[in-house]
């Protein structure tokens, strides 16, 4: 199971946890699990990359293993601990105020 | 017996706030959607248990949600809005051509006539409309693509589409605002559209004061048994359309200052108009300090100061467009929110008002549901 944390809004729009687990087939990236979560969270399509382009919004981030990973390739394969479920995948909305 | 459930929007949540037809008591819901811009939100008057609310940050984008049971429960819908085939860009602030983004809907207006159809207004400035209760939209390209809108330009809020109003008599034809590029007027349900400026004059805003387009309207009202008579409220001057605005005429008359947002009609006397002038462009809020209601009886010009329980002294908040509404009880009922929070209330017309509540975070909207 992949594990994926979720910032305060975007849990309360899914209505789970903080945390959500999922079961992502194939090769384990940003795209792939990305995929999977709006496949099980409708509700957060757009939220977390724009609709159409799947590009990352820009106050969103992704961190995994002490590794910001936003700007990475959404088709590179994530750290071995994230596909094995030891560590989270970490969706983050950015520092900035408001 | 009757009464009022007032929507109001915020920078961070929506609250409902509610009363029976006396309006003196009020009890006061939320925040729902705690922490997000809620831009607009509006009862379908169809089935005012239907409301429709604009969610949306700058983190996570925008939301639509839809209430089924007057705002007890709520429902996120279809948050898609894709321009429909090919952008062609508008001028950006500095004269530049800037390609057509989406960034939120500014404003949501139910159908008169059916429940699940709902216009949206977005900016960048083009039109939306759902005719499936929410769940898609698409877009009303006649809007966007008008010959014109290759001029059109921000306003200091951005290039938005805030304002849609629908002839009651005729719902084919409707009336569209964009800041900063004017009114548009559809005679076909919103599939083509054109400017309907003239007699509006932006000087020294504009190198040519009277502009087919980039004049920056802040707000609209109609009377539903009037609705060839509009009236504007621009960046400066209130104006006033006869003839379904083919022409404008300045109806600022005697105002202390024409600079504002929002304007609306008195909902038992189509000639009783509301605004809240600021003191400029510049300085956006009430002059002197003093929180003033502007009434004119008689469809502008002659305008009356209402401040019975406004704030007379050390009020430097802002009335913006879409933040004030009209009930359709009689006497009427007029609400407005502040940039400081405050949602005020008038049941009589105006004469007086009371502050419904004090500290809710800056005010974006405020629309009246009047309930059987």
């Amino acid at each position: 199971m992949i594990r994926v944390q979720l910032p305060y809004h975007l849990r309360n729009l899914a209505g789970t946890g903080s945390e959500v687990e999922l079961e992502v087939e194939g090769p384990v990236t940003q795209r792939s699990i990305l995929d999977e979560l709006e496949r099980a969270y409708p509700v957060l399509r757009g939220t977390i990359r724009g609709h159409g382009t799947a590009d990352r919004r820009p106050f969103v981030r992704f961190f995994a293993c002490q590794e910001d990973l936003s700007h990475d390739d959404p088709d590179a394969e994530l750290p071995a601990e994230v596909a094995a479920g030891k560590e989270p995948f970490m969706v983050i909305g950015a520092m900035s105020g408001g | 017996m009757s009464g009022v459930r007032v929507l109001v929007g915020t920078k961070k949540g929506a609250f409902v706030l509610t009363a029976d037809g006396a309006r003196r008591s009020w009890d006061v819901t939320g925040p729902l959607f705690a922490g997000w811009e809620i831009y607009h939100l509006k009862g379908s008057p169809v089935d005012p248990s239907r409301i429709w609310a604009s969610q949306s940050t700058g983190w996570f984008g925008q939301l639509i949600q839809r209430s089924d049971d007057g705002g007890q429960t709520w429902n996120a819908v279809g948050n898609e809005f894709a321009y429909q085939g090919e952008t062609s860009p508008h001028q950006w602030y500095d004269g530049t051509p800037h390609p057509w983004e989406f960034a939120r809907v500014w404003h949501l207006e139910p159908s008169l006539s059916d429940t699940d159809v709902v216009w949206a207004g977005v900016e960048d400035a083009a039109l939306f409309r759902t005719t499936d209760g929410g769940h898609s939209w698409q877009e009303m390209a006649g809007m966007r693509t008008q010959p014109t809108a290759s001029r059109w330009a921000p306003g200091a809020g951005g290039l938005c589409l805030h304002t849609i109003l629908i002839d009651p008599s005729n719902e084919d034809r409707m009336f569209g605002a964009v800041s900063a590029a004017g009114v548009f007027r559809s005679d076909d349900r919103g599939e083509s559209w054109r400017p309907v400026n003239k007699g509006l004059v932006s000087s020294p805003e504009l190198p040519e004061p009277e502009a087919e387009v980039g004049h920056c309207v802040h707000n609209l009202a109609m009377h539903p048994d009037r609705p060839d008579v509009l009236f504007m409220q621009k960046h400066w001057d209130v104006n006033r359309s006869d003839d379904g605005g083919e022409t404008w005429h300045e109806v600022s008359g005697d105002l202390p200052t024409d600079f504002g947002f929002p304007i609306e009609v008195n909902a038992n006397e189509p000639d009783t108009v509301y605004v809240v002038p600021i003191t400029s462009d510049s300085e956006h809020f009430p002059p002197e300090g003093r929180l003033r209601v502007y009434r004119s009886r008689v469809g502008g010009n002659e305008w009356e100061p209402l401040t019975k329980g406004l704030p007379q002294e050390n009020c430097y908040v802002n009335v913006l467009r879409d933040a004030m509404c009209v009930d359709h009880l009689d006497p009427c009922g007029i609400y407005f929110g502040t940039t400081g929070g405050q949602v005020y209330g008038s049941a009589d017309g105006g004469d007086s008002w009371d502050p419904i509540v004090r500290d809710l975070p800056a005010v974006l909207s405020v629309e009246v549901q009047t309930l059987p």
